[in-house]
């Protein structure tokens, strides 16, 4: 019971760091057509801007500012840069997006050298929050699904409440007709480009301080993301906040768990030893193969369900 | 292939397509004789190793239209087979000369290929790309953690010289294994040129172009991706199969992302547009990788900066420049647009001096701060803790800034007459 309750609180919290990640994503692959392979970067770029900021102005104004930050270099890159390649079709896009991290992983690499920076949880969110049976469920894991979840509203209200939000509604379905009522559609890709990478760098910031800031946070994220997103069903912004938290829990549970194959089968009653034929494939326990487990989630899912969860379209 | 007179392409005899291949030969025999250096050897063994790994990229991304995110997966499984293979020559358990093992890699590719290809495959455009990043993650996982065939994080390490010496080559000697890489490379580029004219290669065009009317026709179009996916795994577990003699270990770097995003980075840089694109970004990658990485550890910033700038501003490579020189001086224009560019480069050398010390400086100040403030830049020795070098960085940014744009624009006018001209002789 404790395991189970620990493995859920850990993998909805990091459930929900993942959709503040892929709702960015989400948001500007259903509107602008671009799969942006560089917002694992912009996330990677909001814990330094936050890090940096944070050491002059401490670390809950930099929590508000390095998005901002974040989010103006996002709407830079797509006036200067994404809107240059636009014509050019989707994958000079994707290409672009593809340099673009590679360029800002660099970048980070000349700026703040290739070790880990010491950007540390700030003294407020320090200690334990609760306790589930001896185990201590730290404030920093309940902050950061605050954050999460008043992201996710105020995302929502954003979307389905103002009138930004049903000009970027229109703007998604029917972008010549928006146009023809005279609002500035690219400018609506600028806005939703700004904000989507400011949404990365707000989940970088929690990321950052949560787990580690170093030149390889995005990497690891790259990948994961756009399982989130495409389990998600690339344009659904539900989709993907249900893939996150799916992938969270799967990740959580699998650690934890030793399960194999061998297993399975003696608790079915056949005998597996280290003479049974593929016996290093039956032993395989379930807590060393966890990290492959989104990826083979991601390919089964592109063969049976390619629409993904609650997507609309197959391709 | 409308627009090329047929008789062009028929003639028995095609004097310009053997004096190309010709050439290409004699200069892969020349170059070692005149560059005796073992560091020499080694960048042109890369660079051979590379052109056939970015060709066989640029079938799937140029001939095929599929952006993948994963090509390493097949040269690092390739790489991985060839060097089991040569572990059991070697311990003469089978029998395998060592100039034979690239061909080992290769079907080790295909084989993987035909496995990961047929789920790849199924999809094209954007979610054909997440599904290799998917496979590549996975590939990569496995690799670090596998210890039975991968050889955990150490990797696999073999020694290739084996058997008896045939005719005194005993594949010791740096150029010996460059000959060898040159023959491979050579062999290669002749097939997939070949490949790109054979009924298969054509309708993978269409597939690219416009795959609803390739179904039309009768065509299955994931077949047909498969298809040259197979070929090009084939061929991309060649060059692997090539690094695992010239390096003598496998690690999982080879089937690591970074590897499969080293191969876009290079074929797109070359031109996915022509057939020889793909060489030339092989040649300039390898450059930076390996020349350039002695000089400065930002070097893969460069590359990714000219990337980016390659991308915005000539998505058609390198080699798309060279053709477009090459039709202005077969219609005798080259001549008055070339003191434009001149004007253009210097301006740019200014802009890159400026880029470089920018750079360099931060560098220093940040990664390298351990070793002071000084640093010695172009041979020149200053401290970049000091105003003077930034103040020096930021003029030299304005005034190649400004001298780049005016060229910039000279160039664009100059380039529109041209084109205008050529236009209203033709009519």
């Amino acid at each position: 019971m404790e395991f189970f309750v620990i493995s859920l609180l850990n993998g909805v919290s990091y459930g929900l760091l993942l959709f503040m990640l892929s709702s960015g994503l989400t948001l500007i692959f259903s509107l602008m057509g671009v799969l942006n392979f560089a917002h694992a970067a912009f996330y990677m770029m909001g814990a330094y801007a936050a890090y940096s900021l944070g050491l002059k102005i401490g670390f809950f104004p930099a929590l508000i500012l390095a998005p901002l930050v974040v989010g103006l270099l996002g709407a830079l890159v797509e006036r200067y840069g994404l809107r240059t390649v636009h014509p050019y079709g989707h994958v000079a896009e994707l290409l672009f997006t593809f340099g673009l991290a590679y360029l800002i992983d660099e970048i980070v690499k000349v700026g703040w050298g290739l070790t880990a920076v010491p950007f540390r949880v700030p003294a407020a969110l320090h200690g334990p929050l609760f306790t589930v049976y001896a185990t201590e469920f730290p404030k920093m894991r309940g902050f950061m699904m605050l954050v999460a979840l008043l992201m996710l509203l105020a995302v929502y209200l954003l979307v389905t409440r103002t009138r930004i939000g049903l000009v970027i509604q229109a703007a998604l379905t029917h972008p010549h007709m928006a146009e023809a009522l005279g609002h500035n559609v690219p400018r609506v890709f600028m806005l939703v480009f700004g904000g989507g990478t400011a949404l990365a760098g707000l989940a970088g910031v929690i990321g950052g301080v949560a787990f580690i800031t170093s030149p390889s946070m995005a990497d690891s994220l790259v990948p994961i993301m756009f399982v989130v997103v495409v389990v998600g069903g690339m344009v659904s912004l539900a989709g993907s906040f249900l893939a996150s938290l799916l992938i969270g829990l799967i990740q959580s549970f699998a650690i934890g768990l030793d399960w194999s194959l061998g297993g399975l089968l003696d608790a079915l009653g056949v005998a597996v030893n280290a003479h049974t034929p593929l016996y290093s494939l039956l032993k395989l326990q379930l807590s060393a193969v966890a990290p492959t487990l989104p990826y083979l989630l991601l390919v089964l899912m592109l063969i049976f369900r390619p629409k993904g969860l609650l997507g609309t379209r197959a391709d | 292939m409308a627009g090329v007179p047929s008789k062009l392409r028929y003639r028995p005899f095609n004097l310009g397509r053997w004096l190309t291949w010709g050439l290409t030969a004699l200069v892969m025999v020349v170059l070692p004789q005149i560059f005796t250096q073992g560091y020499a050897i080694t960048l042109m063994s890369q660079m051979g190793i590379m052109i056939v790994f970015a060709l066989s990229y640029n079938m799937l991304l140029g001939q095929g239209g599929m952006l993948s995110f994963g090509h390493a997966v097949y040269s690092g499984l390739g790489a991985y087979v060839a060097v089991h293979i040569l572990n059991l020559a070697g311990a003469g358990k089978i029998w395998m000369p060592l100039s034979l093992l690239p061909l080992v890699g290769g079907l080790g590719g295909a084989f993987f290929g035909v496995l990961f290809g047929y789920v790849t495959t199924k999809r094209a455009g954007t979610t054909f790309a997440m599904i290799t990043l998917g496979i590549a993650v996975l590939v990569d996982t496995w690799a670090t953690m596998s210890r039975a065939f991968f050889g955990g994080e150490q990797g696999v390490s073999t020694d290739r010289v084996i058997g008896k010496p045939f005719l005194g080559i005993t594949y010791g000697p740096g150029v010996q294994v460059y000959y060898l890489i040159a023959v491979w490379c050579l062999v290669s580029m002749a097939l997939m040129y070949a490949w790109s004219h054979t009924p298969l290669g054509r309708i993978a065009n269409a597939v690219r172009d416009n795959p609803e009317r390739a179904e039309f026709i009768g065509y299955d179009t994931q077949r047909v991706r498969w298809f040259t996916l197979i070929i090009s795994a084939f061929f991309a577990g060649i060059s692997g199969g090539l690094s695992t003699i010239n390096f003598e270990i496998v690690t999982p770097d080879v089937v690591s992302l970074s590897a499969s995003g080293g191969v876009l980075l290079a074929t797109f840089i070359g031109g996915i547009g022509f057939f020889f694109g793909p060489i030339l970004g092989a040649v300039v990658f390898s450059f930076f990788a390996v020349a350039l990485s002695n000089y400065t550890n930002a070097w893969q910033f460069y590359l990714g900066l000219f990337f980016v700038l390659m991308v915005m501003y000539a998505p058609g490579g390198i080699a798309s420049i060279i053709v477009m020189q090459l039709q202005l001086i077969a219609r005798k224009r080259f001549w008055r647009i070339a003191p434009h560019y001149l004007a253009a480069g210097a301006s740019g050398l200014v802009l890159l001096a400026a880029l470089i010390l920018t750079v360099e400086m931060t560098y220093q100040l940040s990664e390298n701060s351990a070793n002071g403030t000084v640093m010695n830049l172009f041979g020149v020795n200053f401290d970049c803790a000091k105003a003077l070098p930034w103040a020096v960085a930021v003029g030299l940014w304005i005034v190649g800034g400004i001298l780049f744009n005016l060229a910039r624009q000279r160039v664009a006018r100059v380039w529109g007459e041209i084109q205008t001209e050529l236009l209203q002789a033709r009519a």
